[in-house]
């Protein structure tokens, strides 16, 4: 089976700092692969190289386009971002980075429909307003700026934005940060709907071990740029080899 | 004549200045940036347009300005008799006369010819700037097709709304490729762009931005498949002539809520008043 997404030696260096170095992995159709590590270990330049946001040193990143596998790293443009808005997307750590503060949510939502021509009003609107009702947004809030949202719905409508033309493989930073536990075990529950639903594959980057024993199928442990154990998540949580994996484990404090 | 070069600006300006002109012209609605000059005027009173038309005009011209559709008001006034005593060309309010026109918010409502060239005077060039205010995205958008913002700013309009509440300054496609923004415009106008006989020159001054429309070009308003582009335009007859088509302004007569509509084209109007035809509030006497 072609993986979906394959990463090879993935490098990327600031200068004389290491921001990841050599990453190799593959991705199924409808796997879930969570990257976890301390502040500073390479994670989001490893995502932001994947998701096109920054160019890589050296390495590849193969994408199963639906005209087959290429490699996004060496694309054109056009092509990337065609990408980046069709079977790609992002979802941001601060829902900020990835809205339009001072557009309404049905336009937040509709965006990407525009940008791949949709060009008929009621449609996109219903499109909207039916997404909105999917990440549990009142529908009556469509008009509504997000910045008139909390924290949750704003995190939730950002989601929304990016699933709305269905992508494949979703990228997610830090998902869940900056939320309170209770809004944050809301949006696991809906993420872990939407992902199961739509047979999404997923890559997401966090801190936080107990998003990624929710979520993720494998897991991948970081470390000054360089991948220090992957395996499947339980696996690897329970069971850690690296010392580093097993300081991380013990790290997490206990209720 | 005078103490001045040939219509203000030095030789060596007024090439770098064809050069933009040209480059714009071979992509059409594309923004060329040029160095824009310091003009004896302040920035938003068309020191790009002044700049343009100082480019192009040559002895031989007849040259008209028109500010709001109207040849009296003070700008078009000064422009005009800048270019008289910097240049010495003949001047004229008549449309059908002028080989180069110089507009502010308006295009003429005669159709022009072969041969002319409208000259606007444009604010903001970048049809993207309030929806993404980073420069070097917008460029990238526009390289790259990347227009869905566009229609992000229509679907807000009709969702605030209920139709595009956008008046002026209307969105158009150009060639299918460049979205370009038509100058304050009216969106009645913007039909009067597409595949016009006359070459079309935009001059943003401040922004120092140059775009263009050669003659017989495809220039579309951007809409929705439920929400028809409309060219619209006050629902009254012009009080002074009476005419039904063309674009009008409202005029407030007394301290009593007494109103009329009025042709903001005057030479339009003013034709049609020597051609006999006369609106309910004409007096006889000439009451603009």
């Amino acid at each position: 089976m072609t993986p979906l997404l394959s990463v090879q030696g993935l490098t990327r260096m600031y200068g004389a700092h290491v921001g990841c170095r050599d990453v190799s992995f593959d991705l199924h159709p409808g796997e879930v692969m969570g990257i976890v590590g301390e502040s500073g270990s390479g994670k989001s330049t490893l995502l932001n190289c994947m998701a096109g946001h920054m160019a890589p040193d050296a390495g590849a990143v193969v994408f199963d386009t639906r005209t087959g596998p290429r490699d996004t790293v060496t694309m054109s443009e056009p092509e990337r971002r065609m990408l980046g808005r069709t079977d790609w997307a992002f979802v941001h750590q601060h829902a900020r980075d990835g809205l339009r503060m001072g557009v309404s949510a049905g336009g937040n939502v509709g965006e990407r429909l525009m940008a791949v021509g949709a060009r008929n009003y009621g449609q996109i609107r219903d499109t909207a307003v039916d997404w909105l009702d999917r990440v549990e947004i009142d529908a009556a809030r469509v008009d509504d700026r997000p910045s008139t949202f909390s924290g949750g719905m704003q995190q939730r409508l950002q989601i929304a934005r990016n699933l709305v033309t269905g992508p494949r493989l979703v990228f997610m930073d830090e998902p869940t940060g900056g939320l309170d536990v209770s809004v944050q075990a809301r949006l696991l529950d809906l993420l872990r709907g939407l992902v199961r639903d739509m047979g999404l594959s997923a890559v997401i980057v966090t801190h936080d071990l107990a998003v990624v024993r929710l979520l993720a199928d494998r897991l991948m442990v970081m470390k000054s740029g360089r991948v220090v154990e992957q395996g499947l998540t339980d696996q690897v949580l329970d069971d850690p080899q690296h010392g580093y994996t097993q300081l991380l484990v013990s790290s997490v404090l206990q209720v | 004549m005078s103490d001045y070069n040939f219509a203000y600006l030095d030789e060596q300006t007024k090439r770098m200045i064809r050069r933009a002109l040209l480059k714009a012209l071979a992509v059409p609605g594309y923004q060329v940036p040029f160095a824009s000059r310091e003009m004896p005027m302040p920035y938003g009173w068309g020191t790009g347009g002044v700049q343009v038309s100082a480019a192009v005009l040559t002895p031989a011209d007849r040259f008209k300005v028109i500010d709001q559709g109207a040849d009296d008001t003070t700008n078009a006034v000064s422009i005009r008799r800048f270019f008289e005593r910097t240049a010495g060309v003949a001047t004229t309010t008549r449309t059908a006369e002028a080989s180069v026109i110089q507009t502010r918010h308006r295009i003429p409502e005669e159709a022009l010819t072969d041969g002319q060239i409208l000259v606007y005077q444009v604010p903001i060039p970048e049809p993207l700037r309030f929806l993404e205010p980073r420069e070097t995205e917008t460029r990238r958008m526009h390289a790259l097709e990347d227009y869905g913002l566009m229609h992000v700013k229509l679907y807000e309009d009709i969702s605030r709304h209920g139709h595009i509440a956008t008046a002026y300054a209307y969105p158009v496609k150009v060639e299918g490729r460049y979205v370009m923004d038509p100058s304050p415009i009216p969106k009645f106008d913007n039909p009067k762009m597409s595949d016009s006989a006359a070459i079309q020159l935009f001059g943003a001054g401040r922004e120092q931005r140059i775009y263009a429309l050669p003659p017989y070009t495809q220039v579309v308003s951007l809409d929705f498949e439920d929400h028809p582009f409309e060219a619209s335009k006050a629902d009254h007859p012009c009080g002074l002539c009476g005419a039904e088509d063309s674009y009008l302004d409202e005029v407030i007569t007394d301290d009593a809520g007494g109103r009329m509509f009025v042709c903001s084209d005057t030479d339009f109007c003013e034709t049609r008043r020597a051609a006999g035809h006369a609106g309910a509030m004409n007096t006889g006497k000439d009451a603009a």
